[in-house]
């Protein structure tokens, strides 16, 4: 039989399959990614009148007119920041140990699985541990520093896992650079690898803390309040948060407050977009350093 | 030395970090089985799991968590229909079709889906698409298990997507090369070579969806309303179990009261849920590693 | 082969044997004796046992693959942090054993120094990287004292001219020769006794090559310096001895002249002469 190159029915048949597939395939990514437009479209119609300094600078109010978000903001603000010195320095810490020390041993592959589940455990799991360990055993209170401590239990997995991956980065021919000048194990992941991992270790920081700042139902199993007249002034305050307060509005009958919520959601959005910018600006600086 | 003795201490220092992660387990299973053991002390736990009435916060109190379970399992299923073919679909695109270019510009954005808050979520399940679904469905509850596994299912889509990916994408060359070589088209090779190469790898993805969908809580707990019900029919308001510890949380039940435990009892069912669906998933993972290593 | 490496017909070889070098004045610095090494079940070296001389230069020559490098690396325990690897036999240096219960690796490394096959800085400031081994082992007492440390450092490795105006700035930023003569100046900079040079110039351009090859020369006056390099011609023109590898074997050892005009073994003839390896 001799070769032909041409077309045939057969194959125009398949290669068509092949086409209207792929034609699918598109269509469907279209469809999600319209999703996401039509979702922001959607906050911004409803939002962006209500959008103004007066709604920034304002306490929550009966009257949706006159309510605002800045509890929120500052509520917000501070948690992600407790949150974050909690869980940078012990997340970095497991995963340095995890990396540089642990090896293969069983207990640290029973560390790493241990780690590999937490992050698949449902937030609201965690409130319901911050809620029984933070707020009773330990007897914090619905306090700024309950909330902190249960994110930042969230958080964790995500800062361990990054931090791992950024140190995994660091080329073996650094730590035997150091090796060899007679500096000690810890010596040179204090000097050498941690610093060269910073820009990996940030951004799973930020990532982490991106989600945490989104998180409601966790601060709402501790108990986080949904109406507070005041911004937190101390870890021991009580507190609510961007989503909470959004959470709140949403569930009100009103129309007017919905569009607060709306309105609520974008600064959160802005919030989160800012957050990754440091994350980039952060990351493009350090890199900067010690590079031609 | 004191050199050494300096450095066993601060390796001893980065091991209870790392054991932290451990404690955080035990921390939650504690926690769960403190509050469950008291709530069964009071509540048979036959009638637990067997009633079809949920109704601790009224005065005839009734402990049946199928109410809960099955409006759980109706909001998730639903996410996975939408998730999942659409997931796949997204994946086999990315890992066989796409060129680089493209999937440098949808990689990023999807995984923007993946991190808009779920209340943003919820915001948009209950004040667009709702209203949306209820021009076609005339007898749609504002508050219903429909809409908003619709919405889960736009927030899981990522996750399927981007694990359904990375599992297509370590099938060897050669198998694929195999397929080119006996004529076979792109679309033949993606569908019966590619998927069932990679098959418990794309499952390990859609069992993690499922538990994430099962765990996930502001969405429903803002548009799939607070009744909970033992039915499967996803047009009425229903409430799921996230959904009832919220309720609880955001009331100002007594702690110690017996309706104060029923949350850390339906959190015990959705933590041990999800562990199991997280294990299976992880191990089906790890099985698929193996099988290209 | 150039030409000024002329191998002896094979009768004349017997006459010196291999790890008897003839009048040596220089003690013995490290002294091995029958030295195993194994990665987990594997046997990377087989038994080797030599003396290296105090200043002189020593290479270790040998096909890829041959142990050469490995063994190098027992000298200084740069082996302990690969996971799985063992050692028995003994390295004794100046009298102490360094793979003893007692020693304590960092101060052995810190006095057995090492410059890697690919150069490898800091990515911090030229001087931050020759300043990091000061100040990790409390060398100096003052800045100014570390600044002269570090300049004595840079001019011991010829390239204090080269970057005395940019201190401050990357190290990334030298060119690769400029960023291993970096690397030899901060293993100085603490002062070891010994230098272990893993194939020092490989990835270098021959005038590059060159400028290490003659600091090597300068350096033996101050230092023990076993080199690794697969580079015959290299190790005809700096060492003093040569030991040649073979599948994880010590196959001869001895003066380099003598290896290289009228070596003892067949294989290491075969070698030196580019007949197999």
């Amino acid at each position: 039989m001799a070769v032909s190159l041409g077309p045939n029915a057969s194959s125009a048949g398949r290669r068509r399959a092949d086409l209207l597939f792929q034609a699918v395939a598109l269509v469907v990514l279209a469809v999600a990614l319209g999703a996401l437009a039509v979702l922001v479209g959607t906050v911004w119609r409803d939002g962006a009148n209500r959008l103004d300094w007066q709604f920034l600078t304002s306490f929550p109010s009966r009257r949706a007119e006159s309510a605002g978000i800045y509890h929120a903001i500052v509520g917000s603000l501070y948690v992600i920041a407790l949150t974050a010195a909690m869980a940078l320095p012990v997340g970095v810490a497991a995963a340095t140990y995890l990396e540089e020390y642990g090896g293969r041993s069983r207990l640290a592959r029973f560390i790493e699985l241990n780690i590999a589940n937490l992050a698949a455990v449902p937030s609201i799991i965690y409130g319901l541990l911050g809620l029984g360990l933070f707020v009773r055993t330990m007897a914090m209170g619905r306090s700024v520093l309950a909330g902190a401590a249960t994110l930042a239990l969230l958080a964790l997995p995500v800062v361990i896992l990054s931090t791992r991956e950024a140190l995994r980065t660091v080329p073996s021919s650094i730590r035997e650079g150091s090796y060899a000048l007679g500096a000690t194990k810890w010596q040179t992941i204090w000097h050498q690898v941690l610093p060269m991992a910073v820009p990996g270790i940030l951004t799973g920081l930020i990532l982490a803390l991106s989600r945490a700042i989104g998180e409601t139902a966790p601060l709402i199993t501790i108990g986080a309040l949904t109406y507070i007249p005041f911004a937190p002034d101390s870890i021991w305050s009580a507190f609510t948060v961007l989503p909470i307060q959004i959470f709140n509005w949403v569930s009100r009958p009103q129309a007017a407050f919905k569009d607060n919520a709306a309105a609520g959601i974008l600064v959160l959005l802005a919030l989160l977009l800012t957050m990754n910018a440091i994350a980039i600006v952060l990351r493009d600086r350090y890199q900067r350093k010690g590079r031609p | 030395m004191s050199l050494r003795r300096g450095e066993r201490a601060i390796e001893a220092l980065l091991f209870l970090c790392a054991l932290a992660s451990v404690g955080t387990t035990a921390g939650i299973i504690v926690v769960l089985a403190v509050e469950t053991f008291a709530f069964f002390g009071e509540v048979s736990i036959v009638e637990f799991l067997t009633g079809t009435e949920w109704t601790p916060l009224f005065a005839t109190k009734h402990f049946g968590v199928l109410p809960l379970l099955l409006g759980t399992t109706v909001v998730s299923v639903i996410a996975l229909v939408v998730a999942v073919p659409t997931g796949l679909l997204s994946a086999i695109y990315l890992s066989e079709y796409a060129p680089e270019r493209v999937r440098r510009v949808v990689k990023p954005v999807l995984e923007i889906l993946a991190g808009v808050p779920t209340v943003v979520y919820g915001y948009f399940a209950l004040t667009f698409v709702t209203p949306l679904l209820q021009q076609w469905l005339p007898g749609l509850s504002g508050f219903n298990a429909l809409s908003p596994g619709i919405v889960m299912g736009l927030m899981i889509l990522p996750l399927v997507s981007s694990l359904s990916e990375d599992a297509m994408r370590a099938v060897p060359r050669g198998l694929r090369e195999g397929a080119y070589a006996l004529g076979a088209t792109r679309m033949q090779t993606a569908l019966q070579v590619v998927v069932p190469a990679a098959f418990s790898g794309i499952t390990a993805a859609v069992i993690l969806a499922a538990s994430r969908a099962i765990g996930e809580t502001m969405i429903v707990a803002i548009a799939a309303g607070q009744q909970p019900r033992f039915t499967a029919n996803p047009f009425v308001p229903i409430e799921t179990m996230t959904a009832y510890i919220v309720q609880v949380s955001l009331g100002d039940t007594p702690q110690g009261t017996l309706e104060y435990r029923t949350i850390f009892a339906v959190g015990m069912l959705l933590f041990l849920m999800t562990f199991a669906l997280n294990l299976l998933s992880s191990w089906l993972r790890a099985r698929f590693r193996e099988e290209y290593n | 082969m150039t030409t000024d490496v002329r191998p002896l017909p094979p009768t004349l070889s017997s006459v010196v044997r291999a790890g008897t070098p003839v009048a040596e004045t220089a003690p013995v610095k490290i002294d091995v004796r029958n030295l195993n090494f194994y990665y987990g079940q594997k046997r990377a070296l087989d038994g080797i046992s030599m003396a290296i001389h105090a200043n002189r230069v020593t290479a270790f020559i040998g096909p890829s693959g041959c142990g050469k490098s490995t063994f190098l690396r027992t000298l200084n325990r740069m082996n302990d942090i690969i996971p799985g690897a063992r050692v028995d036999g003994s390295v004794t240096i100046d009298g102490h054993d360094a793979y003893g219960s007692g020693v304590d690796v960092v101060s052995l490394r810190r006095q057995v120094g090492m410059v890697f096959q690919k150069s490898n800085p800091f990515p911090k400031s030229i001087f931050e990287n020759v300043a990091y081994g000061l100040r990790i082992n409390n060398l100096t007492r003052s800045k100014a004292e570390m600044a002269e440390r570090v300049e004595e450092s840079l001019r011991a490795a010829a390239i204090w001219d080269e970057v005395k105006d940019r201190l401050h700035e990357s190290a990334l930023a030298l060119s690769g020769g400029q960023q291993q003569r970096l690397c030899i100046a901060r293993a100085l900079a603490i002062r070891p006794d010994i230098l272990l040079m893993d194939e020092p110039a490989s990835a270098l351009d021959p005038i590059a090559t060159q400028r290490i090859e003659e600091l090597v020369y300068d350096l033996k006056k101050a230092y023990t310096i076993v080199i690794v390099t697969h580079n015959m011609q290299q190790a005809a023109r700096v060492s003093d001895y040569t030991a040649f590898f073979w599948l994880g074997r010590l196959v001869e050892y001895g003066r380099t002249d003598r290896i290289f005009t009228a070596p003892a073994e067949k294989l290491t003839e075969d070698y030196v002469t580019g007949r197999c390896g």
